[in-house]
């Protein structure tokens, strides 16, 4: 009986180890995946756009970045409190409308941010294309983000294309960029 | 081994009910900033000059001076940043495993620890050892062969 519970009794902390190990695992395997992208897009390769559900700024509802596949996706990552997305909203706002017809979307990620804030900023600049809200940040990791602003080009076929923008953009870099996203096949 | 084990839950106890809930006092503005967390440099707030902590000092200032209590506030502070926003985990749900699984270790290792002490202090599963046997846990020597050591000893002193 005395060996029977002692049995179980290792079987249970071998378990317990082994959960620990594989939380680590996970949790470290996750922030890999983010860094992982700026190489292979350095080595010239386009990896698959992590996916993304969060909800609306407004909280109607969800936004995938799948839903978007057979269009080219601009993916600004941004807050109000961030001075560089100020400069940068009204040239993402023209972006958007000037190549929506062509298949273009400009998808704004605001994180780390106050609900309300995100609200009057977006009122202040009036964009007027999707903006998704991410309280707390989780989508920055999958992305392998590290501060704000940061853009991402997703191709029609739902692949990463152009450059990491770290930092703010210049109107040229963005134009290659758009143009690089929306020259992309849909498979 | 009856001791140890209310001990054990003794211990327990005591650190459970300090678990307990937010005090009445009203909070102030020092006492949150240890509680929160700012979300982009994982320090707390007390600690950050990020511009998302300025913004979140402003909002329990704002908090305060309308009346929220300590829950309200960090009730309103979960719901913009998640969970991540607290610098200790909510002492409910899953979360409560966090508070009571290093109470249970201590618990299970003050029970084991008497347990061990217990049979290590043990010489036989029988009773207590006879006040002739050795300090060193070894038997007593053969009567024959200490009478034969004394005798020997005794020679060598005269």
């Amino acid at each position: 009986m005395a060996r029977r519970a002692k049995l179980i009794l290792q079987a249970a902390a071998v378990l317990v180890v082994a959960l620990l190990v594989a939380l680590l695992g996970w949790r470290v395997t996750e922030q890999a995946e983010g860094r992982g992208l700026d190489d292979a897009l350095e080595r010239g390769e386009r990896p698959r756009a992590p996916e993304l559900t969060l909800d609306t700024l407004d909280g109607e509802g969800e936004i995938r970045l799948a839903d978007y596949r057979g269009k080219a996706v601009v993916l600004n990552f941004w807050a109000s409190w961030c001075e560089p997305c100020k400069d940068e909203a009204p040239l993402l706002e023209e972006t958007w409308q000037r190549y929506r017809e062509d298949g273009l979307v400009v998808l704004g990620i605001d994180a780390q941010d106050f609900r309300v804030d995100a609200r009057k900023f977006v009122e202040r600049y009036g964009l007027t294309y999707p903006i998704a809200y991410d309280g707390n940040g989780a989508s920055l990791g999958r992305f392998g983000n590290t501060g704000f602003p940061e853009t991402w080009f997703v191709g029609r076929d739902g692949r990463l294309v152009g450059e990491h923008i770290v930092g703010p953009f210049d109107e040229e870099q963005l134009e290659e960029n758009v143009q690089a996203a929306l020259d992309t096949p849909v498979r | 081994m009856r001791g140890a084990l209310v001990l054990a839950i003794a211990l327990f106890a005591l650190a459970a009910a300090g678990c307990g809930g937010e005090s009445d006092e009203p909070p102030t503005l020092a006492s949150l900033e240890k509680k929160f967390i700012c979300p982009t440099c994982k320090t707390t707030l007390e600690l950050s000059n990020a511009p998302v902590a300025d913004r979140m000092r402003a909002f329990i200032r704002e908090r305060i001076a309308a009346g929220d209590s300590e829950g309200e506030i960090e009730a309103a502070l979960v719901d913009q940043f998640g969970e991540g926003v607290l610098a200790a985990p909510p002492k409910e749900g899953f979360n409560l495993l966090a508070w009571v699984l290093p109470l249970a270790g201590a618990a299970l290792a003050v029970g084991l620890l008497a347990v061990g002490l217990r049979r290590w202090s043990r010489t036989r599963p029988g009773g207590r050892a006879p006040e002739s046997a050795s300090v060193n846990g070894r038997p007593p020597l053969d009567p024959e062969l200490e009478r034969r050591v004394d005798e020997e000893l005794a020679r060598f002193d005269a």
